[in-house]
């Protein structure tokens, strides 16, 4: 295996240039978050053997791999979502800036590391109310309005639901829907935004936004999304993880695992002979 | 065309037309009852019938009015005690089905839906009226309220359960508790059906009888307070249908046409606040 805690950056990163580039790949990577050693189960059956790797901070890590690879899996991990599943246990550590997060209060870490999932998910309430869920349910008082549009225009909905803040969510389209879901996700300010195959249910307009938002938020925001489009992994991310069956076999700088991957396997995938 | 096919063809026809047939049956029941009640009813249920006290024996006249008040003080109580109960356990079986608990919880709920009133009535009556040693509205509401429990719990169950999964993961993943995410988007995605379950329980048990027979007893007089018996208004159909008296006959038909106005109404209603949509769009 390939997998190790940190993406094989050496190969992409020149070893000699100025201090400015050098400051620069350190910056690179910092790592936001660190996954070691986690072997996941569902009751006896195992679905994630042995993962170690790093989430850099303020780029996007893609999850790539055929269905039931288990990225959704360790995506839902890394915010411990994994525990309102009736018989699932973790093994293995995860930090985040550092510290565990298994032995965390679970509200608060979900505070910091954020999720969007699948299909947009938006509460039947109102657009406002469901971008002030987060800050209103942390116990924010004023400025939530502040709040919501500041979180709408990070998610490039503000412009298109300004003048309609107090209609139901479910009458905006199913783009729509999904940015005011990563409206509502960054209003609470996370650290990181965990992404499940967040375009799967959209049209190519629309994925074509968020795809753009995602590179935009990453200024702000450290960002792990899965996806099975790996067109979408080559175009927003930094780094991208290859998994199979429940192993990591390659995590390398995205386009170092799509132009010469060093497994054989992430070949065959990539270039379509399976999945 | 062959026998064969003439038969199957008849056999078809014939099944078809029986189904329509126990379908009328079905529905022409209610309007059956209703037709008959006003038609021996109607005629009594005047102003006098909501506002006056009973005649006494052998005066013609007179009204319910206490078995009216009686009833709402009854059915208010009956609320008061089976829509938290049923409400709050609700919210248990939605959120720990599939646990051993939950399956004794669910089965004991379903098992006490199925118990005859008339024994939650003597329950009832070991309960809240001997230990007082008198018969009172409390007792009454009491042995409603009872009823009211397994018919909240298991209804409302069903509509926390239909709240989508994804909502709920919506919430806890911005750091809702468990307990937040049900009070701010579980509960409120499902209150319509909710609210319809309670109103249905409500009608369901505003009809009992047996379990009023002897916890709240009946009374021809205003009943203060909630600690002395009072008059309902099935009771009072009950009392008045098994006396000897014409005129308390025509009482009973328009009190029972009042009843049945009032459960079809609270029905009508609850159909209403259904039709309009469960919140959630199920996508």
């Amino acid at each position: 295996m390939h997998a190790s805690v940190r993406p094989a950056v050496s190969v992409n990163i020149p070893s000699t240039g100025t201090n400015n580039a050098a400051r620069e790949s350190a910056a690179a990577l910092a790592m936001r978050m660190t996954v070691s050693k986690v072997n996941f189960f569902y009751g006896s059956k195992q679905t994630l053997f042995d993962i170690s790797m790093g989430i850099a901070t303020n780029k996007v890590t893609a999850l790539i791999g055929p269905s039931g690879c288990g990225k959704s899996t360790l995506l839902r991990t890394l915010n411990r979502m994994h525990e309102t599943v009736r018989d699932a246990r973790l093994e293995g550590e995860i930090l985040l800036d550092g510290k565990n997060i298994l032995s965390q209060d679970v509200t608060s870490l979900r505070r910091r590391v954020g999720m969007v999932f699948q299909r947009p998910n938006p509460f039947p309430k109102s657009i406002f109310d469901n971008v002030a869920y987060g800050p209103r349910i942390n116990g924010a008082k004023g400025l939530i309005a502040e709040s919501v549009e500041k979180s709408l225009r990070r998610a490039a909905l503000w412009d298109e639901v300004k003048d309609y803040l107090h209609k139901s969510a479910y009458e905006l389209s199913g783009g729509q829907q999904q940015r005011l879901c990563i409206a509502r996700a960054l209003a609470v300010d996370p650290e990181v935004l965990l992404l499940d195959e967040p375009c799967s249910a959209l049209d190519p307009i629309s994925t074509a936004k968020i795809e753009e938002l995602l590179v935009q938020l990453k200024e702000s925001c450290t960002i792990v999304t899965v996806t099975h489009n790996m067109q979408q992994a080559a175009r927003v991310s930094d780094f991208t993880a290859f998994l199979l069956i429940g192993q990591l076999i390659e995590f390398s700088p995205t386009p170092q695992l799509f132009t010469t991957p060093g497994d054989p396997r992430t070949e065959a995938y990539i270039t379509g002979r399976f999945g | 065309m062959n026998a064969r096919l003439r038969w199957r063809k008849f056999v078809s026809a014939f099944m078809l037309s029986m189904t329509g047939i126990c379908a009328l049956v079905a529905v022409s029941a209610l309007f059956f009852i209703l037709g008959y009640l006003v038609f021996h009813g109607g005629a009594s249920v005047s102003w006098n019938f909501f506002t006056r006290l009973p005649a006494p024996v052998g005066e013609t006249g007179g009204g319910m009015a206490n078995a009216i008040v009686g009833s709402a003080k009854l059915l208010f109580l009956a609320t008061l005690i089976g829509v938290p109960v049923g409400f709050f356990g609700a919210i248990y079986l939605a959120e720990f089905s599939g646990t051993a608990t939950a399956f004794v919880v669910r089965y004991a709920a379903d098992l006490l839906n199925g118990v005859p009133s008339i024994v939650i009535g003597i329950f009832a009556y070991t309960l809240a009226v001997l230990p007082f040693k008198h018969f009172s509205t409390f007792a009454g509401g009491f042995a409603l309220g009872l009823m009211m429990i397994p018919i909240t719990l298991r209804s409302t169950e069903e509509f926390l359960r239909s709240v989508p999964v994804s909502l709920r993961e919506g919430a806890m993943a911005l750091g809702a508790s468990k307990w937040k995410t049900i009070a701010t988007v579980i509960v409120p995605s499902a209150y319509r059906g909710i609210l319809t379950t309670v109103l249905l329980a409500f009608a369901r048990v505003a009809g009992e009888t047996a379990p009023l027979l002897f916890t709240a007893l009946g009374n021809r007089f205003w009943s203060p307070g909630w600690r002395q018996p009072t008059a309902s208004l099935p009771v009072a159909i009950y009392n008045y249908a098994i006396s000897p008296y014409e005129d308390w006959h025509r009482q009973a038909w328009a009190a029972g046409l009042v009843l049945l106005g009032l459960i079809l109404i609270v029905n009508i209603v609850a159909r209403g606040i259904l039709a309009r949509g469960i919140a959630v769009s199920r996508s």
